[in-house]
């Protein structure tokens, strides 16, 4: 017998490093999964003991039936913002998984059909401060995948705003919606 | 009904406050300290106390002081400050002093690997302090499971003036999950039990029908003697055996006597099961995983998700080995509570899955072993 | 003597426990004396004293009287009593303890205790030795004396119990010995009126270990040490240094105004409340987002 997964379960992996904001990314999308699509949602993380800098990863388990395994098995999404992570978790992917790389960041990619953006470059871009990237690569993986709605995703970010940054969250975030429909516009011509 | 996402450490604290909890001592340590930053946060609110202790020592003997005075009374820790604690979980038996100990257990032994799971606490929550004492330890698999069992923890405590563990996996400890909050009026708060004999006629550890004493606050009028020694119905020490022996007694029995109550599990798919999982925290998830993919291969499959391991439930464990013909137990640890089902169904039925490398138990590594069973 | 010795059954558990388990001419019974006459003299309601003690032979003594009573383990009783002050603060919480108890196992939680400035009343009874376990040197046993586990003499120096409280951050230190009976009961009695953490150092002996080690005599002959080696704070100001270090300097050696934890956990719990009602919070549904 093989683990495979249940149905209907579908499994995000988020990993950079310390300060990136992937454990943040990972709870706001799970947040909009939970709250505001009624989804059941696990969200998990490891990271090293550092503030700043070493690993960091968070996963979000999303179904509509209960979950019971929390963690991710084989991930159908991964966004990878730092070579190291990269490097560790490509291989974790299913087979018609997902693979999103900051191109500034990740420069050996395994995969042909990985999806390359400049994330953090977009970042700075839309908003004007890199921290802004996960918002971004949350823009980009919704936008891509439909894992929650647009709605979700819009009142999650704007909930967990620190106070004065809406603005700025809101245009990173359409600027990873907008860098996903870019991209999807490719792919259909093709 | 709100819905929130909750992290399991979150859920304790919530659980505490809403089971009545208004004392808080602890000290830092990782994979715990959400439950104190939440407490020290929100406890004040409602004008409760919150303090950092210079150890865990100190920790627990300042919730057993408050309990004493009291309040309901909780910390928490994870393995190096368990350890620690060990001292006063052994006051707290033999004093009968209500407290709940929260332990979200991390890679061991000592320093070990902070931020990493582990089952590793489950023989130190029975036997870690010396000599002889009942103790009860639950164990949630989620972060609703992590709220609800916060409470019955604290409604233990009090009704059998016991202190309560409770045993986290930093799984469950740290992860987040969607969280529907009960409506405060249906959650079940047990009290401590008082009295109004006149003080005179009080004895604080005198004979009752359930076994378990009432007990007045420090300050309430009714002044009596708490001591760690051996103790007669007044509290006062004694080394006469026929004072020692009725009080060893009735503090296995106020536990022993309660076992309906006291033991919590759940039972999925035993009745036709040629093999049954017995597991406990995240990796009763992992057995469920597991479990569903074997049904889908028709494999007769159970499970049994222990919330009580301690007192372990022998009767329902033998039940069950009547029924299955193996029975596995994956535990993030190299084989503690498969030593006890090992003892009650013999150790040619148990299949023990083990890792203690700080990652869970995988479904596959469960699935694995039911093919071999 | 019949009025004292009444006073005094007024606050012991004549019934059961006696006689006691300490040595005779043992100077505890003497520190429990002053305790029970700075109470009386306070006009404290029993119900509303709390005497809460460590292990050792000081350990003992709140068996013996009539309050709130709780003997815990080695070296923690300031701990347990923060948690009995915090949960019951109209509860004069009074903690007696022994040197090793206080100052080994139990230093670190007297150093907090002391700068957290919690509402306690600490009795120390500094007999310099370990006696119930048969007089092993403890953190204040002299250098050079013979111990049981320091059979060729002791190397290590001692704490100075009041100076460390002091330091320690205590709002009253004061220190008297078991020869100076009423001055002891005066110095306890202000220690619990005080507010804040206050220190009493009780100097006493142990004529069964320390005392037979050292051949220092009888319980009498120790007791004529104190008499003869303490002066109080007055005449020790008018010696010389040397002389000063050689002598038990008696009184109240510091005294000052300070908020204690409790006035400014008020202050927490204030600003807490202002913040959010912390039912209605939960009503809410708990795990708001912050």
């Amino acid at each position: 017998m093989k683990a495979k997964d249940q149905t209907g379960r579908v499994e995000i992996r988020l990993a950079g490093e310390g300060g990136q904001g992937m454990i943040l990314a990972g709870v706001i999308l799970a947040e909009a999964a939970a709250i505001y699509d009624g989804k059941n949602v696990v969200q998990t993380q490891t990271y090293g003991p550092e503030a700043r800098g070493g690993a960091s990863k968070a996963e979000v388990v999303i179904s509509e039936e209960p979950i019971d395994y929390p963690e991710v098995l084989t991930a159908d999404v991964l966004v990878a913002m730092s070579q190291e992570a990269c490097d560790k978790y490509a291989s974790n992917l299913k087979k018609d998984g997902l693979l999103i790389v900051d191109i500034d960041k990740v420069k050996r990619i395994p995969l042909t059909n990985a999806i390359k953006v400049p994330i953090t470059r977009a970042a700075i871009e839309s908003s004007g401060k890199a921290i802004t990237a996960n918002v971004v690569a949350l823009g980009l993986l919704v936008g891509l995948t439909n894992v929650v709605s647009r709605d979700a995703i819009e009142k999650a970010i704007l909930a967990r705003a620190p106070k004065g940054t809406e603005e700025m969250n809101y245009k990173a975030l359409e600027r990873g919606f907008a860098e996903a429909q870019a991209l999807l516009a490719v792919k259909q011509k093709a | 009904m709100t819905v929130r996402l909750m992290q399991g450490n979150e859920a304790v604290g919530w659980g505490a406050i809403a089971a009545g909890c208004r004392f808080y001592a602890g000290y830092p340590i990782t994979p715990s300290t959400e439950i104190a930053e939440m407490l020290s946060r929100e406890l004040p609110k409602l004008g409760g106390i919150f303090i950092q202790m210079e150890d865990e020592i100190a920790s627990l003997a300042a919730c057993i002081g408050a309990s004493v005075g009291g309040l309901k009374a909780m910390t928490a820790t994870s393995g190096p400050g368990f350890s620690l604690m060990q001292e006063h979980i052994g006051y707290a038996a033999m004093a009968e002093v209500p407290c709940v100990i929260v332990d979200v257990q991390r890679l061991g032994p000592s320093t070990g690997q902070p931020t990493s799971p582990s089952q590793g606490d489950v023989m130190q929550a029975r036997w870690g302090t010396h000599g002889d004492h009942p103790i009860i330890v639950l164990y949630p698999t989620s972060v609703s499971e992590a709220f609800d069992l916060t409470v019955t923890a604290f409604n233990f405590a009090e009704k059998y003036r016991t202190p309560v563990i409770l045993l986290l996996d930093e799984v469950v400890g740290h992860m987040r999950e969607r969280f529907e909050s009960p409506p405060l009026e249906e959650i079940q708060v047990i009290d401590r039990m008082g009295t109004d004999v006149p003080p005179e006629w009080y004895k604080p550890f005198g004979d009752t029908i359930s076994d378990v004493p009432p007990m007045p606050s420090f300050g309430s009028g009714y002044r009596y003697h708490i001591t760690g020694l051996y103790h007669d119905p007044m509290g006062y020490p004694t080394q006469r055996l026929d004072e020692i022996n009725p009080w060893i007694e009735r503090v296995h029995r106020k536990i022993n006597n309660h076992l309906e109550d006291i033991l919590l599990y759940r039972e999925e798919n035993v009745e036709d099961a040629n093999v049954v999982i017995v597991a406990y925290g995240a990796t009763a998830r992992s057995a469920r995983h597991a479990m569903k993919l074997a049904r889908q291969h028709r494999h007769h499959v159970g499970l049994v998700t222990l919330y009580t391991i301690w007192p372990f439930p022998e009767e329902m464990i033998q039940r069950v080995a009547r029924i299955a013909r193996r029975i596995v137990v994956p535990e993030m640890n190299l084989g503690q509570l498969a030593l006890e089902v090992e003892r009650l169904v013999g150790r040619h039925k148990v299949i023990r899955v083990n890792r203690a490398d700080g990652e869970m138990i995988s479904p596959q590594m469960i699935l694995d072993a039911l093919e071999g069973a | 003597m019949a009025r004292s010795e009444h006073t005094a059954y007024a606050y012991l558990r004549t019934t059961k426990k006696f006689p006691n388990i300490w040595c005779a001419g043992c100077g505890i019974g003497i520190v429990m004396g002053a305790l029970i006459r700075a109470i009386d003299r306070i006009g404290l309601d029993k119900d509303d004293v709390a005497l809460v003690s460590g292990i050792g032979c000081s350990g003992r003594m709140p068996v013996y009287m009539d309050f709130n009573t709780l003997h815990t383990t080695h070296g923690r009783a300031l701990a347990f009593a923060t948690g009995l002050k915090l949960a019951q603060p109209k509860l004069h919480v009074i903690v007696v303890m022994g040197d090793g108890d206080a100052l080994a196992i139990g230093g670190n939680h007297f150093i907090h205790a002391a700068r957290r400035n919690i509402d306690l009343t600490a009795i120390v009874i500094n007999n310099s030795i370990y006696g119930m376990t048969g007089g092993q040197y403890s953190p204040t046993t002299p250098l050079e004396s013979r111990t049981a586990t320091a059979p060729y003499g002791h190397v290590e120096p001692p704490f100075p119990i009041c100076e460390l409280s002091i330091a320690a951050g205590a709002t009253f230190v004061a220190r008297s010995t078991v020869y100076h009976a009423i001055e002891l009961d005066k110095l306890i009695e202000k220690a619990i009126r005080k507010v804040g953490f206050s220190v009493v150092e009780a100097v006493s002996y142990c004529h069964t270990t320390y005392g037979r080690m050292n051949k220092l005599g009888s319980s009498v002959d120790m007791m004529r040490m104190l008499k003869d080696h303490s002066v109080t704070l007055a005449a020790a100001e008018k010696l010389m240094p040397e002389e000063r270090a050689m002598k038990i300097v008696r009184g109240v050696l510091h005294d000052v105004e300070k908020p204690d934890y409790i006035t400014l956990y008020q202050q927490v719990i204030e600003r807490a409340k202002a913040t959010i009602d912390g039912k209605e919070f939960l009503r809410a549904g708990p795990g708001g987002l912050e």
